[in-house]
């Protein structure tokens, strides 16, 4: 958490190795004097400055520049030094502005070595100033603290460093301002003016020339001093954005404020502040024709990305399904219920039993009804219409976590450089129209574990046990499959408990393919041990996460995503092991620790209830078709289907061989 | 057209051009009660609900209130509770949108009714107010001022029904008291 200080405002350092960054709009220098408890320079060498950039603990630019990074070493300091004075000042006699009211205000943070920002401080309100000193770190018993200083000097330089207590101020000031002007002299020019040229550029990225700013080439002459040889960071390589995590104070490429001297707008916009770009707009439908609905294109839903607009749009369609049918299905249950009414009201009615009025409202209540279902039905034929053509274009467009086996993109596949934001568990498609299939998409990481269910509770299949016990495998291996595929080479760890063995074949793709770190794990020492291990796993991360202390873990601790799959619960577990595997379920998740059972619920049912809250922890899923997943909307009852390799089909393999030669190289 | 109505009244509405009606919204606003003294927490908020009822063949179908949002088929949308009410400003606090074109074909008159949960009578709220708006051009249909409007704590605001192949609305401004809807439901069935 950065600490953005305001003027005054003081903030603890965790540590003594810090860095200093300095971004300004344009070439600054950047200096640091040392004083003593008395706030007293003790001589030209307590400061450091372009002329002399080296001080024990302390390292400055040799030059004036936009962005800088002095190094920090507290514990170096010479003996006697309680304070370093972070100084700004203005390169004198090369042609640029005179006082820091004329460029933008200087931004300067205090980061530690791995760039994690620890305060930053915005000098807002300087005008005639030339010079400032910016921060003091200062000792506050054993520890320190950094100050957000921002005294400015109108006298440059020399007032500041007589202001700090060293003789001959005005010597030193002038060796400095030399070696700044040797330093511009001989490497950098200045960068160009940059309202103008970053005019153009926006003016570039929005594809059209802003008013009044005509694409025009500099002014040749003014080439050499408008283009700098080297990038405005001469001294410090430029930080890479993300690296260490930290949000880079400023990035090459990001808005550089123009200057109100260079007769530039104002510019209101924070200097730090980076808003991230808006999302390049979603492909609409064309407008439709008169009368008709418009054609519906993938990723037309909202979204950052095109990965969350599609699975918006999956959403979209899902809930848009569930309520179609429900105003079918009100419909017809009304029409049905209030033909019934009708054809009571004749039977109980004594005129109808003469002639053939009873006949007549007999029929009329039937063709009352026969009415409301006909509109009822072409109502939804519409929007299944509507939607049908909508999943014609969505799955073909649906990236590898989101598509179905037979879905060409799998082909093409190559290890993704992040997870994505949901993972494909399956189909779901209601009985009004069985072709229609929505993709059911959870997000990731999964909330809660897995169950495929290998029982035949609940099942009307026709396959007998050995053959459901063998689907559900398959499926838990295409899950585990999908999985590790979706993930980042190395951030997906599959451990397998088949306490008897009878997953071998199922499981061979995993082990052949080589993605798994160890083999399954078999009898009863084996599961004691997978699971021990585990445990202890979320144990350890969970105290570290509580504690804060997240990089105190064991460096050997894989922190990535884990799953165990469990074949044949509860062969191979003792009372310990089903207590374990009942904390993985309830605790896993939230670390990192995901479990997928392949069990048949009837198997444990010595243990009773105590296993009730596992299951119902666990998302059910079949290996077979079936109706028990419910929508959040209306709560129909929608049937699962579970991914379908096509027949005689390699992709499996083919992804899993990719997946292991990735995690063998640690690459794409 | 702007039908500014006191209660009671009961008029037909088509669009201005003779097209139908594809999209209503009923919007609800009031202000909230002043805030009093040190313990300003202690005010007694006003809280007023809207409430959409669906009927089919005069037998309620669904309802669109504030524990149930969306109507079963989608085709009624509740914008949410409000506990305490505007600034009185004349913007709605609570909204209800309608679009009529995805009302299941069964539905054939859909009730809105505005009640007081929190108990004051609309004598006793501040600038409340309830309206229809034709959604496709944001006119105003029909508007009912509620405040200082006598000792009831209900009012069964207006219905839009079939007829023919479109839609039309009733106003109908019928004071009555109740909590939600179902209080209303007895004072609601003659108006159907």
């Amino acid at each position: 958490m950065t600490a953005e200080l305001v003027r005054g405002q003081n903030h603890a350092l965790p540590g003594t190795r810090l860095e200093i960054r300095v971004s300004a709009g344009r070439p600054i220098v950047a200096g640091a004097t040392l004083s003593d408890h008395e706030r007293t320079v003790r001589g030209t060498s307590w400061v450091a400055h372009p002329g002399a950039p080296t001080l024990p603990g302390l390292e400055v630019s040799q030059q004036a520049a936009a962005d800088h990074r002095l190094a920090v070493d507290l514990d170096a300091l010479p003996d006697g030094a309680h304070q370093v004075n972070v100084l700004l000042a203005l390169p004198v006699g090369v042609g640029g502005p005179v006082t820091f009211g004329a460029v933008a205000a200087p931004f300067v943070a205090v980061t530690g070595l791995d760039g994690t920002e620890i305060a930053s401080y915005t000098i807002t309100d300087l005008s005639a100033e030339s010079a400032v000193v910016a921060l003091e770190l200062y000792r506050r018993g054993d520890a320190w603290k950094v100050r957000a200083v921002g005294q400015g000097y109108a006298g440059g330089l020399a007032d500041m460093l007589a202001d700090q207590g060293l003789p001959r101020a005005q010597d030193l000031a002038t060796a400095i301002n030399d070696a700044v002007a040797r330093g511009l002299a001989r490497s950098v020019a200045a960068p160009p003016p940059r309202s103008a040229d970053e005019a153009r550029v926006r003016a570039a990225a929005q594809g059209h020339t802003a008013p009044g700013q005509p694409p025009s080439t500099p002014d040749p002459a003014a080439e050499p001093a408008a283009r700098p040889v080297v990038p405005a960071q001469p001294v410090v390589p430029a930080q890479q954005p993300g690296d260490g995590g930290a949000p880079a104070p400023q990035r090459p490429g990001d808005a550089v404020p123009p200057q109100p001297g260079d007769g530039g707008p104002v510019n209101y916009t924070h200097p730090r502040r980076q808003t991230a770009a808006p999302p390049p707009p979603p492909p609409t439908a064309r407008p439709a024709a008169p009368g008709q609905h418009p054609t519906p294109v993938a990723g037309d839903a909202t979204g950052w990305s095109p990965e969350e607009r599609l699975y918006n749009q999956v959403w979209g369609m899902f809930e848009d399904l569930a309520r179609t049918a429900a105003a079918y299905r009100s419909a017809v249950d009304f029409a049905d219920s209030r033909m019934e009414q009708e054809l009571d009201k004749v039977l109980s009615d004594p005129r109808s039993r003469i002639g053939s009025t009873g006949d007549t409202a007999r029929a009329a209540a039937r063709a009352r009804h026969g009415d409301l279902v006909d509109q009822a039905r072409a109502a939804l034929d519409r929007d299944l219409a509507q939607l049908a053509a909508e999943a014609e274009v969505v799955e073909p467009a649906l990236p590898v976590a989101f598509a179905d086996w037979s879905s060409p993109v799998w082909q093409g596949y190559r290890a993704p450089m992040e997870v994505p934001m949901a993972l494909r568990l399956g189909g779901l498609h209601l009985p009004e129209r069985p072709e229609l299939r929505i993709p059911m998409l959870v997000r990731l990481p999964l909330e809660r574990g897995l169950w495929i269910d290998s029982g035949r509770s609940g099942t009307d299949s026709l396959a007998d046990a050995d053959q459901l016990r063998r689907l559900a495998l398959d499926s838990a291996v295409a899950h585990a499959a999908r999985l590790l595929a979706s993930y980042p080479p190395g951030a997906f760890t599959v451990h397998v408990i088949d306490a008897a063995g009878t997953g071998t074949s199922a499981f061979a793709p995993l082990v052949t393919a080589g993605v798994l770190d160890e083999p399954p794990a078999t009898g009863a020492a084996g599961v004691t041990a997978m699971l021990t291990r585990l445990t202890q796993r979320v144990d350890l991360v969970q105290m570290a996460v509580r504690g804060g202390v997240a990089d105190a873990l064991p460096q050997d601790l894989d922190t990535g995503e884990q799953l165990l799959v469990v074949n044949d619960f509860p062969h191979g577990f003792d009372d310990r092991a089903v207590t374990q595997l009942r904390y993985l379920a309830d605790e896993g998740p939230a670390v990192g620790v995901h479990l997928m059972m392949v069990a048949d619920r009837e198997e444990a049912a010595e243990y009773g209830p105590l296993l009730d809250p596992l299951w119902r922890a666990l998302l059910r899923l079949t290996p077979v078709p079936e109706d028990h997943l419910a929508d959040p909307w209306v709560g129909h009852a929608w049937t699962y289907e579970p991914p379908a390799l096509p027949p005689g089909s390699e992709v499996l393999g083919h992804v899993l061989d990719r997946v292991g030669a990735a995690r063998r190289t640690g690459s794409r | 057209m702007t039908v500014n109505m006191t209660k009671g009244q009961a008029i037909n509405l088509q669009k201005n051009d003779g097209g139908a009606l594809t999209s209503v919204r009923m919007g609800l606003g009031w202000q909230a009660a002043p805030r009093r003294g040190l313990f300003g927490s202690r005010t007694r908020e006003v809280d007023l609900d809207a409430s959409a009822v669906l009927f089919a063949d005069k037998q309620p179908v669904d309802v669109v209130f504030f524990r149930h949002l969306v109507s079963d088929d989608g085709s009624v949308r509740h914008t949410g509770d409000n506990l305490v009410g505007g600034v009185g400003q004349g913007g709605d606090d609570e909204a209800i949108l309608v679009d009529l074109q995805r009302v299941p074909v069964h539905i054939d008159q859909i009730v809105f009714t505005v009640n007081s949960f929190t108990g004051q009578t609309f004598q006793e709220v501040q600038n409340a107010f309830c309206r229809l708006v034709d959604e496709t051009n944001g006119q105003e249909l029909a508007r009912f001022t509620l405040d200082g409007g006598g000792q009831y704590t209900a009012q069964i605001m207006a219905k839009v029904h079939r007829a023919g192949s479109g839609w039309q609305m009733t106003a109908l401004g019928n004071p009555a008291n109740g909590r939600t809807f179902q209080d209303l439901m007895p004072a609601i069935l003659p108006h159907l």
